[in-house]
């Protein structure tokens, strides 16, 4: 990544906004992009089914999150159950209505945890900080408890689960036991590509300008006409959006059955490290934070065998408790800011590379 | 017409129909409060002098009790693991303030907060790989608490009275006496209200931050102990008791975060309240809902004061 950028000149308006200025930056994208399409023919079906589309879902709900939490500054613990709002209503949705397109149903899935983010999120405008939190928590705990108690919501399944109907798209099963790893991994792409790009759009426009005035004061922000309700309100919509799309996502694409416990406060408190140690208010952090939480316990668990020693599984999952926190206390010393900073940091090095002023 | 009736006033006409019960009830809400309260206590004494939100106070309570009762297991007598334990938790004072808030000083409320939080990971890790993931017992009688129940015949009914609750009463208003006293009349006292006035003054006038933050997180260690002990003989010691610890969040900002007084009656009226909730209008709506009830109260205050009971009034300035 030694590259340079001279000879690059911005002649236009547009150029100069661009999300990505630099030639070689438009390339890496691309290569990555490239990347991704292509590795269902050389990665096996654990490294798709097991890592890559959870990578994906979790990575999508993080940069849920980060709108809320990195861009307007509303710390959230509630993530996990507005997960549980969308899996619950594409659940619904889709065995009520079965001949709609499922993707209909995910996006729509998603608009009803907005509107339930959205009654959560009023306080916030009374409500600040660590309260808010606290208030979130409310949220969090009561959605969990109607996932249990309304047995409207999974149809009365004795089981109390919700299991995922078989869906098919252009004759392709797409959801569902049949449906193989490398489909559902597709559509998470795709999912997870065109919402990234809006999400882009969206923060580096005048939304998301506002968003970040909230974040940095939330008076002075108001001083300068930012309409806080709208402005805080529209946050936790398009937040709670992008998280219940995660969540009908996580259940239809991956899991295939989830109970109540699925969208536990765990899940939320998993959510919101991804976020801080990815990196607050960065999109590419988010996928940053995704892969290290969940990919670093998967390493740990399979690390011990590939050195041919053998610990109990129960020892494994405590060291993988140990080593986790331990890695967040490191990386929040190391760089607060989290890794978006750092790689930061590592491209502005190699710019400047032999010659760092 | 009868919903309205089934909330309004059905309620009252069984607490009056049988107050024996609303006794009991009450007491029970009395008892979880007053836990409630002494986690809330850790929270605010830490919160207070090093403007830390603690998340892994409850992790703290858990972990304290579990080595207590791990090193029971492994044959070192009641006493001295309670004073081994006491040395641990010296011992993780002193780490956190070095490992933890020493590198990260100066640094915004949410990245310490969220340094609590791999506290948390790591305690429980340990913990566990330590002493094993089984729930475990109290050891109660080992340390000559008492069990068994005390019966009143009151009200025209019996009212059960557990004496492991009488006594974390007694103990917790003990606590809370000595940390006042502690904090009014010592000399470290007055160096701890002094940080949490203003660090940089505390600074000036020679007061050693690293000390006082040890102090600070031993005494909450001391506190999360005899909490987990508390805790641990009413149910068992596992980590399950962390949704528990949970609890004490809407307790402290119903409170106010930083007021002692605060985290006492908040705990108070949400133990209570939530036990009320769950006995008489639980049923209506399927039961279960001390899970989210506490969590409501509080949200329900802070509209109307959102800086809590007897937090300090929150004065912003551009």
């Amino acid at each position: 990544m030694f590259y340079r950028e001279a000879g690059q000149y911005k002649t236009t308006y547009q150029a100069d906004m661009s999300i990505f200025p630099i030639l070689q930056d438009r390339m890496g994208l691309a290569l990555i992009i490239t990347a991704a399409l292509l590795l269902p023919l050389f990665a096996g079906e654990f490294m798709i089914a097991s890592v890559m589309v959870p990578f994906l879902i979790l990575a999508l709900a993080a940069i849920g999150l980060n709108i809320l939490t990195g861009y307007t500054g509303l710390v959230s613990l509630g993530t996990g159950a507005f997960m549980g709002v969308g899996a619950y209503a594409c659940y619904k949705l889709s065995t009520a209505f079965p001949a709609i397109n499922i993707l209909v149903w995910i996006v729509v899935s998603g608009f009803v945890s907005c509107s339930v983010g959205v009654l959560f999120g009023l306080p916030s405008l009374r409500i600040k900080g660590f309260y808010l939190a606290v208030a979130t928590l409310a949220a969090q705990f009561f959605l969990q408890w109607c996932f249990v108690r309304i047995p409207w919501l999974y149809n009365y399944n004795p089981s109390g689960a919700i299991e995922v109907p078989s869906r098919t798209l252009f004759g392709l099963h797409v959801t569902g036991a049949s449906a193989t790893p490398t489909t559902r991994y597709y559509i998470a792409l795709a999912i997870v590509v065109g919402i990234t790009w809006i999400v882009s759009n969206l923060v580096h426009g005048r939304v998301g300008r506002s968003f970040m005035a909230v974040r940095d004061m939330d008076i002075a922000a108001q001083l300068i006409g930012i309409r806080l309700l709208r402005t805080k309100l529209l946050a936790f919509a398009v937040s709670s959006f992008i998280t219940g799309v995660a969540g009908a996502m996580m259940v239809f694409l991956w899991l295939g059955a989830a109970e109540a416990d699925a969208f536990n406060i765990n899940q939320s408190f998993i959510l919101l490290f991804m976020v801080i140690i990815g990196g607050l208010g960065s999109l590419i952090g988010s996928f940053f934070g995704a892969a290290l939480i969940y990919i670093m316990p998967i390493i740990v668990r399979t690390a011990p065998e590939s050195f041919g020693l053998t610990i109990g599984a129960a020892t494994v999952e405590h060291l993988t408790y140990l080593i986790t926190g331990a890695l967040i206390i490191f990386f929040l010393i190391v760089e607060p800011l989290g890794l978006a900073r750092l790689w930061q940091i590592g491209k502005q090095k190699l710019r400047v590379w032999p010659f760092p002023y | 017409m009868s919903f309205l009736y089934a909330i309004l006033i059905d309620p009252f006409v069984q607490m009056a129909g049988a107050p024996d019960l609303l006794v009991q009830t009450l007491w029970e809400g009395l008892v979880g409060g007053v836990l409630y309260a002494l986690i809330a206590l850790g929270f605010v004494l830490i919160f207070k002098a090093s403007g830390v939100f603690n998340f892994a106070q409850g992790i703290m309570m858990v972990f304290a009790a579990l080595t207590l009762v791990g090193l029971h297991e492994k044959g070192v007598p009641a006493f001295l693991a309670l004073a081994l334990t006491i040395v641990v938790m010296l011992a993780l004072a002193f780490a956190v303030e070095r490992v933890i808030l020493r590198p990260l000083v100066n640094q915004p409320d949410i990245i310490l907060f969220m340094a609590t939080f791999g506290l948390t990971y790591v305690l429980i890790g340990l913990g566990e790989l330590l002493f094993g993931g089984n729930p475990k017992n109290m050891i109660t009688s080992e340390l000559l608490l008492p069990s068994g129940s005390l019966d009143f015949k009151i009200l025209g009914g019996l009212v059960s009275l557990q004496k492991i609750d009488i006594a974390a009463a007694i103990i917790a208003s003990l606590m809370v006496a000595i940390l006042a006293v502690f904090f009014q009349k010592t000399r470290i006292g007055r160096a701890l209200r002094a940080v949490a006035d203003d660090h940089q003054a505390a600074l000036s006038v020679g007061i050693s931050l690293d000390q006082i933050w040890v102090i600070v997180w031993f005494t909450a260690g001391l506190v999360a102990l005899a909490t987990g002990i508390m805790w641990g003989a009413r149910s068992n010691v596992s980590f399950a008791l962390e949704i528990i610890a949970l609890k004490a969040l809407p307790v402290l900002i119903l409170g106010g975060l930083t007021s002692v007084p605060g985290a006492i009656v908040g705990g108070l009226i949400i133990g209570i309240g939530e036990k009320l909730g769950e006995f008489y209008w639980g049923p209506l709506v399927g039961g279960g809902i001390e899970s989210w009830l506490a969590y409501f109260i509080a949200l329900a205050v802070l509209l109307f004061r959102p800086q809590g009971l007897f937090g300090e009034k929150i004065i912003e300035r551009i």
